[in-house]
């Protein structure tokens, strides 16, 4: 028998309501229990709540969906109550007194929805970005992925290396009865327009840039403006401030959300060769560091100092001893304001180019890798080629669309996958 | 009452087989046939081996079966099929004297010290409660044993057609098991129908070979064995024919008289194997068929044409054979049949080949849906060692998927069911690059020796076997560097990183006679020991990636799902899925992976279920 799990499923407590989810074959029980009945199913029905020696716990919205056709595809119930921890507690707590009853584990309706067979794995990881989604962008992507987009193309480029097996497969098992000759010429060009294809998903922005951040590094000398400049774009005084050169020692990072885009702003330690202090030095290292991982990099030093493609900016614009940099892209000032705007629709714009396109489905790290795995084995096909290590090839790509679906998953990747969502999803 | 540890019915390929099994491994074993006259009988085709065919025969042969050394005896005629392709899918074929094979056959078995062959007809399994105890005979006898084979070929409920002409019967000439038939039947077993056919066979001195394309045996001097002393018959020529449009306005015209289109027969015949009528209807442009005239034997005129089974009315069957070339005057001696037969639904039996609802009663051949004696005596293999070890309190033949096409038709048929009878392919076998007919030997013979199922000739053979191999394999770990290789006059740049000999023969340009003089003495590229390393050193870096997924299978094969498993009980999945599992009742995760159309979820799902069994269990 399958247990039942509840979970608080709305934010955290305290909070005005706060939603209870049950899900199981005891569900229904449950909420009779609590609730003296069960209402009409998907309607909801204000109900009064109490223990089992007949205390009052709360007044409650309840709602009721019978199986199989619900989120989790299990008897699934609602309990909208109000979000005080004491209420909450207190339902929790009868909640768990009951046979059969637990509270669940992290992730564990989404993987209940996976194993029920509502949701494919695609879907799920989707469904793992749509609820940590904290931007527009973030959404739209995971809509798009939660919705099957992904799954449904990885499936049509499973089904295209499964006829170019069969081909193989068929001058293997057949070629000496006389009834297969050899592969037909369009073979090479199907493996090439398909191998082409798929590399074109993978050229795409990772989804992960979505998921974390577009990293934007401050760089640049000792004093150039970095922090202020940080701290005026994240809106908060986040990283001190001080005319000492070498302040800042360790990276700051801030995710910021800028016209929707989302971001993380770096602060760095400001270069220099010279600096006789170990601690300044050690953040001089993890300021390389942080260049390295960068995506954007906003340099404030001397005009070509900084590595390539960073964007010019000379900071300070208002100051007394400001010396423009002879074609900086920005000039800005923190105190007036100066170049302020420019400045960020410029950041926001480069990211968006950095992003998944809007209405573009994006591969995750797993799927790329997986996807990057078939394209190299359809890629390998030589027309002068042994056809047996060319079936192995074909076997080889569609493994890795079986594992992009799902179906040779194993336990640890479904845990690695389940244990991203919070309680009660 | 006569007692037994095992009782095999039926001496076909899979009696044969499975008695021979059993008794190696020193048990006990009655071997009950119609005829022991018959035993070891080629039904159909008088060829051994073909693609796939020929892996399940060396397999066995590496368990130290009865098939291949039979096979050797009685070939007339070798022939290494898919030799253009990869090595890994070659398919060793012998055509066979049916006589030799035979006599070979039933020497073999005279060997067994504890195998009796008793004549007569097994009639009804004696019961008790639902385990199988034994065997009673139509005469009246009764043999008891604790486990019965069934392998009992075409012959349960078979039913010959030819034309308009229908006959109960399991061969042409013998009578088929009724009262068994009835039996399983009663016994609510999973039963179905299926058909195969035969074609007419004809009187060689009455075709125009002058006028016929030849092929000769290859004069190579490979053996189905590896323990044959080498070829030791005189090998014939088979010719090769075609049907022509004529021929097949001849079938065309007598389709309705068939037995397969009037609707007589509803079994399902082999769809890679189908009869010419059958081809006719399918590939209706096609021009015409191949058809391999193949003799029968040394000592008979009978010729065998391969590709044209059928079950067309007599007079039809001979106008079709005169219209093609160089058989215009021919003689047909018997004329070609098709047989509809009983089967067992292989998804009611466990691995071992044991029937489920029946303990101690095991099945091989024909009767679990499918065609070929290679098949037929792999799974004979299979179920002796598997009742042997029973007996003996051993655990069975560790075979599976990477290790053996045995385990690859096993692992289908217990899994998938049939819908047509089952034939083997390379393409079935997932890890076919590791699962080579000429690797057999190293594969499994080790297994078979744990086992104890391997007599002290091929133990002591393999031994010295397996020390040159690993001699070979280390030669070909020796580092040579481009400099040296230049200097044995290869065509190739001298400068560059030393390199092992395995991977320098995979270099376009380093043909292996050109390495020799780098070799030690004597060193020969074309004995077995070395081609079978150098094979091993050609397919390494796709066996390397094959590893982490042969991980992942065996790490799903220890996710172990109890017999009684309740599938309707696991929310998600859909009726076909709980029908479907509950059938073929995988025994572990990895193997209902494979049970056809479950999908991702629903695995996940069973995971999650068994896993919570286990920790319950726990
Ligand atoms: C007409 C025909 C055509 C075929 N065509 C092909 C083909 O084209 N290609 C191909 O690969 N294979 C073909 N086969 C199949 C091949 O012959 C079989 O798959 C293979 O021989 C099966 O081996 P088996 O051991 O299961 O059964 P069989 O070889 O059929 O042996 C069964 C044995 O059991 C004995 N027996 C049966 N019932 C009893 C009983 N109650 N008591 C005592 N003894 C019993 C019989 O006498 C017989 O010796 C054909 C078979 C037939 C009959
Ligand atoms: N006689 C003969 N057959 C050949 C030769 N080369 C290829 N074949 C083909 O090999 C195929 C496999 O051989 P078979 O033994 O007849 O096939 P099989 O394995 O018995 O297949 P089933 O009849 O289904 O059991 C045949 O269909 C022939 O077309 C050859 O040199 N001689
Ligand atoms: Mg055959």
């Amino acid at each position: 028998m399958t247990d039942t799990i509840f979970a608080v499923s709305s934010g955290t407590p305290p909070c005005a309501i706060a939603v209870i989810r049950i899900s199981g074959p005891d569900a229904g029980d449950a909420v009779r229990r609590l609730a003296g009945s069960l209402p009409d199913p998907r309607r909801a029905s204000l109900r009064t709540l109490s223990d089992a020696d007949g205390a009052l716990l709360d007044s409650a919205l309840v709602l009721w969906f019978p199986g199989p056709r619900t989120a989790t595809g299990e008897d699934l119930a609602e309990l909208h109550c109000h979000g005080g921890r004491a209420v909450i507690a207190a339902i929790q707590r009868e909640l768990a007194g009951f046979a059969n009853l637990r509270h669940a584990e992290a992730g564990e309706f989404t993987r209940r929805a996976f194993a029920n067979g509502v949701l494919d794995l695609a879907e799920a990881e989707g469904l793992g970005d749509l609820l940590a989604a904290e931007t527009e962008l973030q959404r739209q992507a995971a809509t798009r992925a939660f919705s099957g987009a992904i799954s449904r193309q990885a499936e049509a480029w499973r089904d295209r290396v499964l006829a170019l097996g069969a081909q193989i497969e068929a001058v293997l098992d057949f070629s000496d009865e006389d009834d297969v000759e050899d592969l037909p010429e369009a073979f090479f060009a199907e493996t090439e327009e398909l191998a082409g294809q798929m590399a074109e998903w993978l050229e795409r922005p990772p989804v992960e840039r979505l998921r974390e951040g577009v990293r934007v590094v401050l760089a640049g000398p000792p004093n150039s403006g970095k922090s202020s400049l940080f701290n005026a774009l994240v809106r908060d005084a986040a990283a001190i401030v001080s005319p000492v050169a070498g302040t800042t020692r360790d990276a700051i990072e801030r995710p910021v959300a800028l016209g929707g885009v989302p971001l993380v702003l770096v602060d760095t330690a400001g270069l220099r060769d010279d600096s006789d202090d170990a601690i300044e030095r050690i953040g001089i290292e993890r300021a390389g560091a942080q260049l390295d991982r960068a995506d954007i990099v906003l340099w404030l030093g001397p005009e070509g100092g900084g590595p390539m493609g960073a964007v010019e900016v000379s900071a300070r614009a208002d100051a007394d001893d400001f010396e423009a940099k002879p074609s900086a892209s920005h000039t800005v000032s923190i105190v007036t304001g100066f170049g302020m705007d420019a400045l960020e629709r410029d950041i926001v714009e480069r990211a968006r180019s950095i992003l998944p396109k809007p209405g573009e489905a994006a591969l995750n790290a797993r799927q790329r890798r997986l996807v990057g795995e078939a394209v190299q084995a359809v890629q390998s096909l030589q027309p002068a080629q042994d056809f047996l290590t060319m079936g192995e090839e074909l076997r080889i790509a569609r493994r890795a669309f079986d594992a992009l679906l799902g179906s040779a998953s194993t336990e640890d990747m479904l845990d690695a996958l389940f244990g991203r969502f919070c309680i009660g999803k | 009452m006569a007692q037994f540890d095992i009782i095999v019915i039926g001496g076909g390929h899979a009696g044969v087989e499975a008695a021979a099994a059993a008794a190696r491994m020193g048990v006990h074993v009655a071997l009950v046939t119609f005829d022991p006259a018959t035993v070891g009988a080629m039904s159909c085709n008088p060829a051994i081996g073909g693609l796939g065919k020929g892996h399940l025969v060396r397999e066995v042969d590496a368990l130290d079966g009865v098939i291949g050394r039979a096979a050797d005896a009685g070939a007339i005629h070798y022939r290494m099929l898919n030799r253009s392709k990869g090595s890994a899918v070659w398919g060793p074929r012998v055509q066979a004297d049916r006589h030799l094979f035979k006599r070979s056959v039933q020497s073999q078995l005279a060997q067994l010290s504890t195998l009796t062959i008793i004549a007569g007809e097994a009639a009804a399994l004696r019961l008790s409660g639902e385990r199988v105890a034994g065997v009673d005979l139509a005469d009246g006898t009764s043999l008891e044993a604790p486990s019965v084979i069934l392998c009992t070929g075409t012959f349960l409920g078979g039913v010959l057609y030819r034309g308009e002409v229908r006959r109960e019967g399991g061969r042409v000439g013998e009578n088929a098991a009724q009262r068994l038939a009835d039996q399983m039947r009663g016994a609510d077993l999973p039963m179905a129908r299926l058909k195969t056919g035969t074609p007419p066979r004809l009187d060689g001195r009455t075709i125009d070979w002058a006028c016929l394309e030849e092929q000769p045996s290859d004069g190579e001097d490979w053996t189905m064995s590896s323990l044959a002393p080498g070829r030791m018959n005189p090998q014939v020529f088979c010719a090769i024919t075609r049907t022509n449009r004529e021929s097949h306005d001849i079938i065309r015209a007598n389709l309705d008289r068939s037995p397969l289109f009037s609707g007589a027969i509803a079994g399902q015949g082999p769809r890679y194997c189908p009869s010419i009528e059958d081809k006719i209807h399918r590939f209706g442009d096609r021009e015409g068929h191949q058809v391999f005239l193949e003799p029968e034997g040394l000592g008979t005129h009978l010729v065998y044409p391969n590709g044209i089974s059928t079950s067309l009315p007599e007079d039809t069957q001979l106008a079709m054979l005169r219209s093609m070339e160089g058989l215009e005057q021919v003689d047909m001696v018997v004329p070609g049949y098709a047989v509809e037969y009983d089967h067992i639904d292989p998804r009611a039996l466990s691995r071992d080949l044991q029937v489920r609802a029946m303990p101690g009663l095991y099945c091989a051949g024909q009767i679990n849906g499918t065609t070929g004696y290679e098949e037929a005596a792999a799974q004979g293999l299979v179920a002796g060692l598997n009742a042997a070890a029973r007996i003996l309190d051993r655990d069975g033949p560790a075979l599976d998927r990477a290790n053996s096409y045995i385990a690859v038709m096993v692992d289908d048929l217990t899994l998938h069911g049939v819908s047509e009878p089952y034939r083997m392919l390379t393409s079935r076998a997932e890890y076919r690059l590791r699962l080579r007919a000429a690797n057999a030997d190293t594969r499994l013979t080790p297994l078979g020796m744990a086992l104890g199922c391997v007599g002290e000739e091929r133990a002591a053979w393999f031994e010295r076997r397996q020390a040159r191999l690993e001699q070979a394999r280390s030669e070909l770990d020796t580092e040579l560097s481009p400099r040296e290789l230049a200097a044995a006059g290869v065509a190739i740049d001298p400068v560059g990183a030393k390199r092992t000999v395995g991977v320098w023969l995979q270099h376009q340009a380093v043909e292996p006679d050109a390495l020799t003089a780098l070799m030690p003495q004597g060193w020969d590229w074309s004995d077995p020991v070395v081609t079978e390393a150098v094979e091993d050193a050609a397919y390494a870096p796709y066996l390397a990636r094959q590893e982490a997924e042969l991980k992942d299978l065996r790490a799903n094969d220890h996710v172990a799902l109890p017999v009684d498993f309740s599938y309707e009980d696991v929310a998600g999945l859909s009726n076909e899925m709980v029908e479907r599992l509950t059938r073929a009742r995988p025994e572990t995760l990895a193997a209902a992976a494979r049970v056809p159309g479950i999908t991702p979820a629903a695995l996940a799902a069973l995971l999650v279920r068994a896993r919570r069994a286990e920790s319950r269990a726990a």
